[in-house]
């Protein structure tokens, strides 16, 4: 400890920790799939221009992200989970939920389709053939927005996978990047979000198979943590940041955000 | 049958994804010296902190005589074996608003990553030291008794002659809290141009898909092993040189 390099390392180290703490800086609690897909890269530097504040991101699945919320360690919510939103604002966690945009769910899977279910339109049809099939699907298992969606698509179907977990169904409780690499390594189906799927790197031969059916619908809502039930929620910045998003100009920041020529997201706030 | 070439062609794409984070190593930008930079802070700082900490309570335990002993370095040595994830979770729930450590608001803050990382790699250092110490005064015990030399003395002499094991003992601390991702995950958040350093970066780009990217950022992390390792080495050598000159 003694040598002076050593303590004028740890000098710098400790310092430069502290140059945060000045900025009007809030925590968005967020699904991944807004960050994954480059999203939040691409409107976060607007945010920040027009309306001077710094957003945090902490990106986990949907279910973490209210939980966390719930702890209060987060201003702001971002999640595509509509029941278990409305259940946080009714249970007095959140002030007030809004549409902010949406998007669909797809049903990707390796080019050689062996359930054979490619341009399907009807999910619950083609997730019986898969159950039939008993070709490998796997699932988020995680408690996201994407894994609550996919379980209610299974309910639809009247078809209960979890009997063949471990065997056919297979549950990585991992986010769905994470899922997606494993799907692509295992030959397996999976259920994901466009966004994440269109940015997705490591694709292989792997393509959508079933899409455009109305039970696809994803829609992504937004809510202020209740200041009431967290004191330290910084609720000005907070609105400030859901008022942008719900304006105009944020709606049209969220329609111009493009990957290889295509929207991800649609806005529809109201 | 026709595995051969799918091998041959998959063994193609392992070379080109090499290739190519080569080339995003060489295309260095800002985003990843900031990156690279906190990692560094961060492990190096919990380092400090646990030297501070490990070094006296791996002494004391070789030294010292107390009831209980046993069962502390039993638990200590456990501890060596913690999971990161599980310490990043203890941390989370300590560090959380509604936790006990909640009001000064240090969740997803580089101060909760030096804290998980700290309480990962003391462990660690205090054990390693333990057995070094526990070793020499062992050997030495009864000859700086019959020589009246004080225990201050005798620890002194006991830490300039293992200072190269204890080297040791802290390059596998910092080799352990700059490679974890588990426990920064968690009480870090991966917060861009906040909390993302390489081992959550890495996490990030692998779940983007983008594994060329990852692997990159992968390569650069064990150069920086390689580069502190080597730092390390060379500081012996010449040590030695000068020791027995």
């Amino acid at each position: 400890m003694r040598h002076p390099i050593i303590k004028q390392l740890s000098f710098v180290a400790l310092c430069s920790f502290s140059i945060f703490s000045f900025a009007d800086s809030i925590i968005v609690q967020s699904t991944t799939s807004t960050k994954n897909s480059g999203l939040y890269d691409y409107i976060l530097p607007k945010v920040s221009t027009d309306i001077g504040i710094k957003v945090n991101v902490v990106a986990v699945g949907t279910g973490q992200a209210i939980k966390n919320a719930q702890r209060c360690d987060g201003d702001v919510l971002l999640v595509h989970a509509k029941p278990s939103e409305e259940r946080f604002v009714a249970q007095g966690f959140g002030i007030e939920r809004f549409d902010l945009m949406y998007n669909d769910f797809v049903i990707i899977g390796p080019s050689d389709d062996p359930a054979l279910i490619k341009g399907s339109n009807d999910v619950s049809e083609a997730l019986k053939k898969i159950a039939v099939a008993e070709a490998i699907f796997t699932s988020r298992g995680d408690d996201s927005g994407t894994h609550k969606a996919e379980v209610r698509l299974w309910k639809d179907s009247t078809i209960d996978p979890t009997k063949a977990s471990g065997q056919w169904y297979r549950e990585t409780g991992s986010g769905m990047g994470a899922t997606l690499n494993i799907a692509v390594g295992m030959n397996a189906y999976a259920l994901t979000d466009r966004a994440t799927w269109t940015k997705f790197g490591n694709k292989g031969d792997f393509q959508i198979h079933v899409e455009g059916d109305q039970k696809l619908f994803n829609q992504y809502g937004v809510i202020l943590v209740n200041p009431e039930n967290c004191p330290n929620v910084n609720a000005a910045a907070g609105q400030k940041l859901i008022d942008w998003l719900l304006s105009k100009t944020g709606q049209d920041a969220i329609a111009s955000y493009q990957v290889n020529g295509n929207q991800l997201f649609y806005p529809n706030a109201r | 049958m026709h595995s051969f070439p799918k091998m041959k062609k998959n063994i193609f794409m392992l070379i080109e994804a090499f290739s190519e984070a080569f080339g995003l190593i060489l295309s260095a930008d800002a985003d990843l010296y900031e990156i690279l930079w906190l990692s560094i802070q961060v492990s190096l700082t919990a380092l400090l902190i646990s030297i501070a900490l490990g070094l006296p309570i791996g002494t004391t335990l070789a030294i010292a005589n107390f009831p209980g002993k046993t069962i502390c370095i039993t638990v200590i040595n456990s501890l060596m074996g913690m999971p990161p994830v599980v310490i990043g979770l203890l941390v989370y729930l300590a560090l959380s608003r509604s936790g006990p450590f909640g009001v000064f608001g240090l969740l997803y803050t580089p101060t909760a990553m030096v804290i998980a990382q700290m309480l990962l790699i003391t462990p660690i250092i205090a054990a390693l030291t333990y057995q070094v110490m526990e070793d020499l005064h062992k050997e030495y015990r009864d000859l700086f008794f019959s020589l009246s030399i004080p225990l201050d003395k005798a620890v002194a002499a006991y830490l300039w002659d293992a200072r190269y094991s204890l080297i040791t003992a802290v390059l596998a601390g910092f080799g352990r809290a700059i490679s974890e991702v588990g426990a920064v995950m968690i009480v870090g958040g991966n917060i861009d141009h906040l909390t993302r350093v390489m081992t959550t970066a890495i996490a990030l780009e692998t779940s983007k898909g983008e594994l060329s990217v990852a692997l990159g950022l992968g390569i650069v992390l064990l150069v920086l092993a390689l580069v502190v390792n080597g730092l390390v080495t060379t500081v012996r050598t010449r040590a030695r040189h000068y020791g027995y000159a």
